[in-house]
């Protein structure tokens, strides 16, 4: 059975593997050069990339991303639909094998073959990715001048382990839509949207609560004042943002309260005139843009505190990465098998 | 003399429509028994029960004395060749074969090489590339190299031309006869199963209209043709499978084991088809079961 299974799975895996070997040569090549640039410039790293850097980068973001998504579709949905479009299964179940033991042998070589596949990738991405990660400009001075940090949702999917349980999940998703719908190019299709689905819901309202995240409530000071937002309008909403304690932290509320402890929609009115100069008079309406602190700062944020404004922040430290990388990984390896228990129990009892 | 395929009461439903309700029939180990019927009788549904590919809504299948598909036991004990003889139009015939080695542990290499060397299958050849009949026979060699005790065949000639289809059953019987497996093969051409069965089902709107050897099939029933008289006047032996009449003749055809000694009657012989054609034709009256000739009589 293991044989049939990698028999039907060759080409496909072929493909994959390929295309793996090929980028995992690209990261070989130019990765030495950014570690040896990490090592000499350790906070500037950012001023010495090329372009030929920048676009690995994303590149190796893209690849992350799609990489589970290619093996849900591609390798998941036609397992089980094809089959069922060719009327093959029809041959497959009446070899002395049962339908149970059929597809758990498809769905266990071919979950292995896609972890590591993708085990190949993350491990390749990380270790290159990772002097750049957070990595920051040597005059950098506002936020926007840094590379996402590996804990922020942009970076985390596509480091750590997380990635070998996207496939997984993807692979699992991929053979039960095809299972359901028994048509290969919908369950691809289907596939698709609910991983990406997941893909954009599981860092919104998952993955910041896989570990109560951490609560800082500072003084706002010059030292870690980063910005005010000003929302044009009718009544102008003033916010301020300022910068976690630690560097590569996940930020996930930054927020005004004031004396009581309660969030403030809008800081008082009188900042606007007295903390920011005027806004240019070409600026369009209902813009957001950070404003550099004034040299009138100082009084400004000290009268802030004596009214008793606190910032609060919610974050996910920096240091727990790799705790957040196993709960988000266990976390989808649980819902795979969930769905292969599905998968079984249908093929059982539902498929002919 | 053995069942290796019992049905009880057995219905299958899809949704809302029943494309197989309260089906009874026992097939004997050893012949190779022929399934007839017209498009819907549930041939398909009834055999895709027995291979274990569908579970029964109602009723009970027993097949080589087990439940169908239970265990790798029960499954090597069945070869099932379905509809359109599926094979995996990517994979080569050598790796059909290969497939097969795997997957069975009664398999017959022997055999299976044999078979495709004397259809002059090329090994290398994708099962895609391969005829209609070709792949067929692939499907069947496939069937038999698993060296079953039941081969079930689903309409296995029917898209076949007369040439492969001659060739296919010709080969099954070859097998047949060499390995004394029991085969159940459904058909709607009849013609092809008076060539290669022993047996005979006659299943119309799920029921058995007509079961029975085909040599004693053949043997009982007769074409009565004479002048026009009421078919109650026969003798009791003789059921009336359907009648029609003209102005000044009568035309019957009749059931019975004995001989015809009414000298008003001319006797003909039926064929085959002509028998199972009869069976087929009756309406479905409700009154099924196991004598349909005695009411005809009532009529």
């Amino acid at each position: 059975m293991i044989w049939l299974t990698w028999r039907q799975l060759r080409t496909q895996a072929a493909a994959v593997y390929a295309a793996v070997a090929a980028f995992a040569v690209v990261l070989a090549i130019t990765g030495p050069r950014l570690l040896d640039l990490s090592r000499a410039y350790p906070n500037a790293v950012l001023d010495y990339l090329t372009r030929t850097d920048r676009n690995l980068y994303v590149a190796g973001l893209m690849v992350m991303a799609l990489a589970p998504a290619i093996i849900g579709a591609f390798w998941g949905a036609p397992m089980v639909a094809r089959e069922m479009e060719g009327g093959t299964h029809r041959l497959a179940w009446n070899q002395t094998v049962t339908r149970t033991r059929w597809l758990a042998t498809k769905l266990g070589v071919t979950a292995l073959a896609a972890a590591a596949a993708v085990g190949v990738l993350t491990l390749g991405v990380t270790w290159w990715a990772r002097p750049l990660d957070g990595a920051q400009g040597g005059n950098s001075v506002t936020l926007g001048d840094a590379l996402p940090a590996r804990l922020t949702p942009v970076s985390f999917a596509m480091r750590g382990i997380a990635p070998v349980g996207y496939a997984v999940f993807a692979l699992v998703l991929g053979v039960a839509t095809g299972i359901i719908l028994r048509r290969t190019v919908p369950a691809m299709a289907l596939t698709l949207a609910v991983f990406t689905a997941v893909q954009i819901a599981v860092p919104l309202w998952v993955r910041p609560h896989l570990v109560p995240p951490a609560r800082h409530t500072v003084t706002i000071t010059e030292a870690n004042f980063a910005g005010i937002n000003v929302l044009e309008g009718p009544t102008p909403m003033v916010q301020l943002v300022v910068r976690a304690s630690e560097p590569g932290a996940w930020v996930l509320s930054n927020q005004t309260v004031d004396a009581s402890g309660r969030p403030v929609d809008t800081l008082p009115s009188w900042m606007v005139d007295k903390c920011i100069p005027p806004p240019p008079p070409s600026a369009p309406p209902f813009s957001s843009k950070p404003v550099a602190p004034e040299p009138d700062m100082h009084s400004c944020l000290t009268r802030l505190t004596d009214l008793g404004y606190r910032q609060q922040v919610v974050y996910q430290p920096a240091s727990r990465f790799w705790t957040l990388q196993w709960a988000e990984t266990a976390l989808f390896l649980a819902v795979s098998a969930l769905l292969a228990g599905f998968c079984f129990w249908w093929t059982r009892h539902r498929l002919s | 003399m053995s069942a290796v395929l019992r049905a009880e009461g057995l219905g299958k439903r899809y949704r809302r429509r029943w494309a197989l309700s309260d089906c009874t029939l026992d097939i004997p180990a050893g012949h190779v028994t022929g399934l007839v019927g017209p498009n819907g009788a549930g041939k398909t549904t009834l055999l895709s029960l027995a291979a274990g590919m569908l579970a029964p809504t109602s009723g009970t299948v027993e097949v080589c004395g087990g439940r169908p598909a239970s265990g790798a036991a029960q499954l090597a004990k069945v070869g099932f060749v379905a509809q359109d003889t599926p094979t995996y139009s990517r994979l080569s015939v050598g790796d059909h074969l290969r497939m097969g080695a795997r997957l069975n542990p009664r398999w017959d290499d022997t055999l299976a090489r044999a078979r495709i060397e004397r259809l002059g299958l090329d090994p290398a050849k994708r099962a895609g590339k391969l005829s209609h009949g070709q792949r067929g026979q692939l499907a069947l060699t496939l069937g038999l190299a698993k060296r079953p005790e039941l081969l079930i065949l689903d309409e296995p000639v029917a898209s076949l031309d007369p040439l492969a289809r001659r060739e296919f059953l010709q080969g099954l019987m070859e097998a047949v006869a060499e390995h004394g497996l029991s085969v159940v093969l459904s058909s709607h051409l009849i013609a092809d199963l008076e060539r290669v069965c022993d047996h005979l089902i006659v299943l119309v709107d799920s029921q058995v209209r007509l079961v029975g050897d085909v040599d004693t099939l053949l043997a009982t029933h007769h074409r009565l043709t004479g002048p026009r008289r009421d078919p109650p006047a026969l003798p009791a032996d003789q059921h009336v499978v359907s009648a029609s009449h003209t102005d000044r003749q009568t035309t019957l055809v009749v059931r019975t084991s004995a001989p015809i000694h009414d000298p008003a009657w001319t006797v003909g012989q039926l064929g085959l088809e002509d028998v199972v054609l009869e069976y087929m034709r009756r309406p479905a009256d409700g009154q099924r079961g196991s004598r349909p000739a005695a009411l005809e009589v009532l009529r």
